[in-house]
């Protein structure tokens, strides 16, 4: 398709290029309308209430009304998880965002089960994701705030965690700044733990549901060419996606200046690229990572002017891009930093549909590890 | 401890680095010195003398270790110069040489005074304290280096802090050349290493944790032989971690500088795949290198331009190791295994046993001023029985450390020390 085309779609309203489905929602852009000419599609089996569109290439083997069991006790990453393991957490929490659009959205899975959400960075997103994700599986949900807590006054993480796990809980839900914290906290206590972002390290949540964002929008992960953009070397987030992706058979890419690139990124097997030219031609996703104002103290990059001059996505640079490519971004952003308004905000954003995956994805989450919990 | 009667090592290896000796035959000790070697020295004994069946042993020059930080005084509950001696003697090692990051710094003759009482009335091997090169360790101006020799210190050294200041490092090598003083510095450039916690690369990247590039080493390093050129003062790099410092290394002794250095015992047997799963009694400083470092740091004490191995012996309590990782102390003990895993290095003939006990025992020795190191009639009787074919496994706790920070648990050795003796006294026995 050629750039005019691209240009034109996004200046026609968003709604006109979307095919509604009960199950999967809007999609959108080219993508969306392509799959309409080309392919005659396949009827989703789990989309009860209307046909779901899907190109004729997507994996249907699966059948995600099955109940599916992680064999595992936490998730403490996407490291170690098979392309299988992935797949039916993608497929179950399919059958989540159906749940979360109807009325009644409760289940009764977590029901007598407690739920900790412990958070030693301050999250509003990702906490209250994982807290809606707890409450409508029925468990008892806690949140720690451990910023005016005792970890403040000298307790470590362990004495913190030998406390919490006396009180019982069944599934447990860190977040640390430091690399690793996850599975410390995992060694020490008799609870499932679930990593909503260790340090630098991963966020096995948050590229699950970049991975289900993806695949309603495009059907596929598979020969997807994915830009990562930003500050890799502090992310938790690329760090998990690239896994993810990597092993659901995208191509994926890193955009960022040389020094926010970690020392050895080459060796991930990702084309490394330091120009968003270069880097967004011809990929599909456009993933973009927050940059914390920090960064600049630490002459990682000049100034925030010259970072969004040069990485800073807009819809000038976006159109280095597929002109089907979608943008994704993990929130929560900085406008004019990273990312543009008028791109976060516009038809090729999914930004938006991402935070509504957040939670099915943790409902999925939630789900399979209970299955493995005492007594379940 | 025995009373110091005669004792003869009976039939031993006899392995002394310091002559080039490698033979069979007995040695007589009494009144604490080496009195004779030969081949047979059963004959016309004293009566009380001690005989020791050494047909399956070696005996060795006990162990120098240049660089074992001890917690006395300050933070005894690490460890003391007693609990240290006695994981010391249970690894062969005779003579301690401390560090002075204690509180308070050991910047002063007193200090270094009641470091040598103390170590007189509770240790049970040789402890020499190193002074500090700036005073309290800031880098800032340098120590009483010529009354600091005089009271004992037997070299200088800011423990794991760089000298970041070109003109403190620069006058503290002119000044002390005359005194003979001998200046260790760990190169770590504090700035380039910034936040990092093991070896950048690839590794760091997958984990998660900052890395300490090599360059934050070499850096330093280039610096400090270039000050050596122009001061002439004697330098001696703590602890060398990767391929590039050894050719800077390579370089200065070809120039004929007065350059040495030391690798510890980690950097030779162990490498950052060892810190995966975020352990943090693997977390050192100087951060573990790859293996391919490993691999030169060795063939570099096989051919003797690293000069010395020492334990970089560090207690470190559970409270600041059980930890994360990014937030977990550095350092790792190793007193007692230093012997042993460096036996793995002989067992795997990347290294000979002479040049084993030369880089732990004779070379620090000498490069010290310190009497040891040596099997020489007439000298201290300082010696390590080993039994080369034994084979066991590290149980951490029966260590003799007030710490338990070994990054050797459960590790199987297969060579050890079954008899140490300081001044003609077994100090300890295996049994």
């Amino acid at each position: 398709m050629c750039r005019d085309n691209a240009t034109s779609l996004r200046k026609v309203p968003a709604p006109m290029h979307r095919l509604r489905c009960a199950h999967s929602g809007p999609v959108r852009g080219a993508a969306a309308t392509n799959r309409g000419k080309e392919r005659p599609g396949r009827v989703c089996a789990l989309a009860a209430e209307g046909g779901c569109v899907y190109p004729a290439d997507f994996d249907m083997t699966s059948n995600p009304t099955a109940s599916f069991t992680l064999q595992r006790r936490h998730l403490l990453g996407i490291e170690g998880l098979s392309p299988d393991e992935i797949v039916g957490l993608l497929d179950l929490a399919e059958e989540f965002v159906v749940l979360n659009r109807q009325v009644e959205k409760k289940r009764a899975t977590l029901r007598g089960r407690t739920q900790i959400n412990l958070f030693f960075e301050a999250s509003t997103r990702t906490q209250s994701s994982f807290e809606l994700a707890g409450k409508r599986l029925g468990a008892d949900v806690m949140n720690m705030s451990v910023g005016n807590s005792s970890v403040k006054k000298g307790e470590t993480l362990i004495d913190t965690a030998a406390t919490l796990n006396a009180m019982h809980p069944d599934v447990l839900i860190v977040r640390h700044s430091a690399s690793g914290a996850a599975e410390l906290l995992a060694r020490k206590v008799d609870c499932s733990v679930v990593n909503a972002g260790d340090g630098a390290h991963e966020h096995p949540t948050q590229a699950l549901l970049d991975a289900l964002t993806i695949r309603r929008n495009k059907g596929r992960i598979q020969g997807l060419t994915v830009a990562i953009c930003g500050d890799i070397t502090h992310s938790r987030v690329a760090r998990s996606n690239i896994l993810l992706l990597q092993a659901l058979g995208a191509q994926v890419r890193v955009v960022a200046p040389p020094t926010l690139l970690p020392s050895g990124i080459e060796h991930f097997g990702v084309a490394v690229h330091h120009d968003m030219r270069s880097g967004l031609a011809d990929v599909d996703i456009v993933m973009m990572l927050r940059l914390q104002r920090e960064r600049m103290n630490g002459s990682y990059v000049p100034s925030v002017k010259e970072y969004f001059h040069f990485w800073g996505l807009d819809e000038a640079k976006l159109r280095y891009a597929k002109p089907d490519a979608l943008v994704m971004h993990p929130g929560p952003m900085n406008r004019g930093v990273e990312i543009d308004s008028a791109v976060a905000d516009g038809a090729q954003s999914l930004i938006r549909e991402q935070v509504e995956m957040g939670v099915a994805v943790r409902m999925a989450v939630l789900d399979a590890l209970s299955r493995n919990l005492p007594n379940a | 401890m025995r009373e110091a009667h005669p004792t003869l090592l009976s039939g031993a290896r006899i392995l002394d680095p310091s002559r080039d000796i490698d033979t069979r035959g007995d040695i007589l000790i009494a009144d604490g010195v080496i009195k004779d070697i030969a081949a047979n020295l059963s004959a016309g004994l004293p009566a009380d003398t001690e005989i020791v069946d050494c047909r399956h042993l070696v005996a060795v020059p006990g162990l120098v270790d240049m660089r074992a930080f001890i917690g006395e005084p300050g933070a005894e509950h690490r460890e003391t110069l007693a609990s240290a001696s006695q994981a010391a003697a249970a690894g062969g090692v005779t003579t301690i040489v401390c560090q002075p990051d204690t509180d308070p710094v050991i910047d002063d003759p007193a200090i270094v005074d009641f470091v040598l009482r103390r170590a007189r009335d509770t240790a049970i091997v040789n402890v020499h304290p190193m002074a500090a090169l700036t005073k309290g360790l800031e880098g800032r101006e340098m120590t009483q280096i010529g009354l600091l020799t005089e009271a004992g210190a037997v070299a200088f050294t800011d423990g794991t802090r760089s000298v970041a200041s070109a003109q403190v490092l620069r006058r503290a090598l002119t000044y002390g050349r005359d005194f003979g003083a001998l200046i260790v510095h760990h190169t770590q450039d504090a700035s380039l290493a910034g936040e990092g916690v093991m070896n950048e690369g690839e590794l760091a990247a997958r984990l998660g944790l900052a890395g300490v590039p090599k360059a934050a080493e070499t850096i330093v390093l280039e610096r400090d032989v270039r000050l050596t050129s122009i001061t002439g003062g004697r330098y001696h790099a703590a602890s060398l971690t990767c391929a590039e410092s050894l050719d800077v290394l390579r370089r200065a002794k070809e120039a004929g500088l007065p350059v040495t250095a030391s690798a510890s015992i980690n950097h030779l047997t162990l490498n950052e795949r060892d810190v995966v799963g975020y352990r943090t009694f693997f977390k050192l400083t100087p951060p573990l290198r790859g293996e391919d470092d490993r691999n030169a740091l060795v063939a570099a004490v096989a051919e003797g331009l690293i000069d010395v191995i020492v334990s970089d012996h560090d207690p470190q309590d559970v409270d600041v190791k059980r930890l994360p990782f990014s937030e977990a102390a550095f350092g790792a003990i190793g007193l007692e295994t230093m012997l042993a895993a460096g036996l793995r290095l002989v067992n795997d003939g990347a290294l000979d046993l002479a040049t084993l006990i030369r880089a732990t025992s004779t070379r620090p020795a000498e490069l010290l001023g310190l009497p040891g190191g040596t099997l020489r009639p007439g000298s201290r009787a300082d010696i390590a029985l080993i039994a080369l074919d034994e084979a066991w496994l590290l149980d951490a706790a029966t260590l003799k450390s007030r710490s338990r920070n070994t990054p050797f648990d459960e590790a199987r050795f297969e060579g050890r020390v079954v008899r140490t003796l300081v001044g003609g006294r077994t100090v300890y026995e295996y049994v």
